[in-house]
């Protein structure tokens, strides 16, 4: 009987797992998060103040919490700001929404959070597969993100990238290869590339997004080991002793 | 006695000739005689209670702070109600704490009330005399559903929106009424702003208050019958003939008491756990989709319930459509949440608890889990052709559990039932 | 059974712990809920000090700005009007302004850093309306002896230029005068003086 069920029990759950091999999800490569690196925090919050906030807003994000990540308010107002904005205001966009609708056919979404929507990984992949591509309007296309409105922001870092499509059998196989070096990548006479330099401050970029995400995150694991220790060494053995010696009366 | 134990004394009895203070804390409390042998299925009742507890005071300090407004902030794609969220995460000292007990508290509401309900099945606690505790349980365990499914549409984000959407859609399938009942919940012709208002609204106060009195009924009625036990032996059926209490019975206060602050310990060690290094449960308590703000146009690829109705939504999905209309699987969700409720009159054992009952019943409860957690699985994932005939096949056995129930419990082989508790 | 005296003590022991730690362990969980109640950083920054540029301010000139949600005056005061403080000190309720509140670098006759530029408040002491700027001498509704200053219109309170509270009035304190400073000679900082 108890055999039967345990077959029962794992054919369920094979049939539910085999199901899901119909995934046709885009590689994502591994972002490299640290939210302890406060250097390299630093150097993403400048990145995103120059690229990204022209014409994304990140309107649940104060300037002055970048205290949190080792700046002062004097760094802050000097390398992220405009002049004449208080380091208490909001990050807010430059571009107005309804001149972004008509540029780029959608308002570009707010990045308070969008490392909580689309992860890490996702965002890292996404700004480092943008390609050439003249059929798109903003003459950009991305691996990740077919058909996107966005254009390539980074692309005097990166450089310039073409698609590559290799038939293998009943497969196709999308690769990126880069024919133009920008200020943080190098192309060889071989045809190879070293994107190193650019991959660190796109990781440098996503470790911000994904702080700015949530910025209580590394106080609150913080607190939590603290509350841990002492619900697991204080307050449970000390309940525990407490309820052997009144249940002794029962025993 | 020193002069404050005095006045003290003096004071109390002033309340008691006025106020039943003293005859209640005795009635339900300090003479209030549980069995002995309450095991680790017991901690559920006391803690539901308590994560009771942690969701109003949490919900209160919410409120404080949300603002339960859709429209968009100029310039931006995000509304007030989600700004408000992040206001909260980022700008109200302490409130990102706030709001993760509250979301991992709405989690862990689920898993300590199915866990209680467990229980009931396993030791028979639904059979009488304790059917009408079973039916206010069944009461607040519905309204806890309603309750979380309002609430979870406050964030405004796209699995608020479109969770709203669909479910809500769902009392359009019905026949006649369907459509115009559907504007009527929204108070609007889609889900909007409108319907953002009223379900703040009744998840702020409406549903609490009914879910307390639900809780208080529960509890009187409880008291009235006394707890029913692992081995499902009726303890005051054996009471000391001098003093009238129940040879097997303890009072709960210091006993229980004492016991249940060791239970709400280890639960807040794991409540814990959760909520500083694991807030999101990977995606289960808090979805990913969700700090998304909900944008009417753009639907999510993949729309999932929370993960505590996904059994239920897997049901609705596994039911195809008949004669043009998709009522049925609507049907089906309601009759499997509603069948639960329906057990002291399908179950005929005379026997209670587990322990004591034949093969069958075992086997089928054995299924019924796996069917229940299968289901659950199933509810959370996309669907495929092969996973919808899983899912009927596991329909089948859930509704077969509780149908079959007035059959299989006849004719199952029980063991004797003590007279006596055993204490394992 | 056991002997009742150790177990006594015992259990007097575990309790007196486990209290303990259920106290500490509710001081805990009090502290978010009370720190939710301190003002957020949205309201600390909306209440941040404002920044004012007086390079236009001409004399005999008030201006008017705003800081946490008050009205704010600023008044390039006039040699004559500066000369003429002293004479009104037997008409007020607190010349010395001894009673009132002001920064201790406002603590002077013309209760401002600078004898010519006074920021203050704009707020009546009496119930809390924005009193009108009356520069004018001896007019009509003010009396012959009005020699400048403010007139509240809700219930009649009467302040001079260096907004000291006339005897007789509604009001009773003079005009709170809020931290400020120069941030270069053309330019205040309003509601912080660090």
């Amino acid at each position: 009987m108890k055999k039967t069920l345990n077959t029962l029990l794992f054919a369920l759950l094979a049939s539910v797992s085999f199901g899901s091999m119909a995934n046709t999800e885009v590689h994502l490569d591994k972002a490299p998060i640290n939210l302890r690196d406060t250097e390299s925090l630093q150097r993403g919050a400048q990145t995103f103040a120059n690229y990204c906030l022209s014409c994304h807003g990140a309107v649940a994000m104060r300037y002055n919490r970048l205290t949190d990540i080792g700046l002062t308010e004097d760094q802050i107002k000097a390398n992220l700001m405009f002049p004449t904005d208080k380091v208490g205001d909001l990050m807010k966009v430059s571009m107005q929404a309804k001149d972004a609708k008509d540029w780029f056919g959608a308002t570009p979404p707010d990045l308070s959070v969008i490392s909580r929507s689309r992860g890490a990984d996702y965002l890292y992949t996404y700004l480092r597969s943008f390609y050439r591509d003249d059929t798109r309007p903003t003459g950009w296309n991305n691996l990740t993100f077919d058909k996107v409105g966005m254009p390539n922001v980074l692309w005097d870092l990166q450089g310039q990238q073409v698609l590559e499509v290799k038939k293998e059998g009943e497969h196709e196989r999308k690769t990126l290869k880069l024919i133009k070096s920008g200020s943080l990548t190098k192309t060889a006479e071989n045809g190879a590339f070293d994107q190193t330099e650019f991959d660190h401050r796109v990781a440098d970029l996503v470790n911000y997004m994904v702080y700015m995400g949530e910025p209580a995150q590394v106080k609150r694991e913080q607190i939590g080991y603290g509350i841990l220790l002492f619900l697991l060494f204080f307050m449970i053995p000390i309940s525990y002793l407490l309820k052997k010696e009144y249940w002794r009366d029962i025993h | 006695m020193s002069k404050a134990q005095e006045m003290g004394q003096q004071a109390l009895n002033w309340v008691d000739e006025r106020f039943p203070l003293t005859s209640t804390w005795k009635a339900h409390i300090s003479e209030y005689y549980a069995p002995k042998n309450f095991n680790f299925w017991y901690f559920f009742g006391s803690l539901a209670m308590l994560v009771l507890v942690i969701q109003i005071v949490t919900g209160i300090f919410l409120t404080m702070n949300y603002k339960p407004d859709g429209s968009l902030i100029p310039g931006t794609n995000i509304s007030v109600a989600f700004a408000s969220v992040e206001y909260i995460m980022r700008e109200v000292s302490g409130g990102w704490l706030i709001r993760y007990m509250h979301s991992t508290g709405a989690s862990m509401f689920f898993v300590v009330v199915y866990l209680h309900m467990f229980r009931g099945l396993i030791y028979g606690s639904y059979q009488k005399p304790r059917e009408l505790i079973w039916v206010f349980g069944m009461m607040i365990y519905l309204c806890l559903m309603a309750e979380a499914f309002l609430g979870y549409l406050l964030p405004w984000g796209q699995m608020s929106f479109w969770g709203a959407q669909v479910i809500v859609n769902l009392f359009s399938s019905l026949p006649i009424i369907g459509p115009d009942l559907s504007v009527l919940i929204r108070g609007d012709f889609v889900v909007s702003d409108a319907t953002l208002n009223r379900f703040f609204a009744l998840h702020v106060i409406a549903l609490p208050l009914v879910l307390l009195a639900l809780v208080v009924a529960h509890l009187v009625a409880l008291h009235e019958v006394g707890s029913n036990n692992p081995d499902g032996v009726e303890i005051k059926k054996k009471k000391d003939p001098k003093t009238g209490i129940p040879l097997d019975g303890i009072p709960f206060h210091p006993y229980y008491t004492i016991k249940d602050i060791f239970g709400v310990s280890v639960f807040l060690a794991v409540f814990s756990a959760i909520i500083f290094f694991a807030p999101e449960m990977g995606g289960y308590f808090l979805e990913h989709p969700n700090f998304d703000p909900a944008d009417a146009l753009k639907t999510p690829a993949h729309i999932a319930p929370v993960w505590y109705f996904t059994p239920f939504y897997a049901i609705l999905r596994a039911v195809p459509s008949f004669l043009g209309t998709q009522v049925w699987g609507v049907l089906a969700m309601g009759a499997a949440t509603m069948i639960i409720a329906a057990l002291p009159w399908l179950d005929k054992s005379p026997v209670k608890s587990i322990r004591y009952r034949g093969p069958i019943y075992k086997t089928m409860l054995t299924l019924f889990v796996i069917a229940f957690i299968g289901l659950g699985i199933l509810g959370a994932i996309p669907s495929t052709n092969v996973r919808t005939v899983i899912a009927q096949v596991l329909s089948v056995v859930y509704f077969v559990f509780f149908l079959g129930m007035p059959i299989y419990t006849k004719m199952d082989k029980t063991k004797p039932v003590p007279d006596r508790v055993t204490m394992h | 059974m056991s002997d009742q005296q150790v177990d006594n003590s015992k259990r007097r022991f575990l309790l007196i712990a486990t209290g303990v730690a259920g106290a500490v362990a509710g001081a805990g969980v009090a502290t978010p809920f009370i720190a939710s109640f301190f003002p957020s950083e949205r309201a600390k920054a909306a209440g941040a000090p404002v920044e004012l540029d007086i390079s236009k301010l001409e004399l005999g000139q008030q201006v008017t700005t705003e800081w946490r949600g008050k009205p704010v005056w600023v008044v390039k005061r006039t040699p004559e009007m500066l000369a003429n403080l002293p004479k009104l000190d037997s008409k007020l309720t607190d010349p010395t302004s001894a009673d009132s509140e002001q920064p201790e670098y406002c603590n002077n006759a013309a209760r401002s850093i600078k004898p010519e530029i006074w920021v203050a408040l704009g707020v009546c002491t009496h119930l809390g309306c924005s009193p009108t700027f009356r520069p004018d001498l001896a007019p009509a509704d003010l009396g012959s002896d009005w020699l400048g200053g403010f007139y509240c219109p809700c219930h009649g309170s009467k302040f001079d230029l260096a907004g000291r509270v006339y005897s007789g009035v509604p009001a009773p304190k003079n005009l709170v005068i809020p931290p400020h400073k120069y941030i270069t000679e053309a330019r205040l900082l309003i509601g912080d003086d660090k």
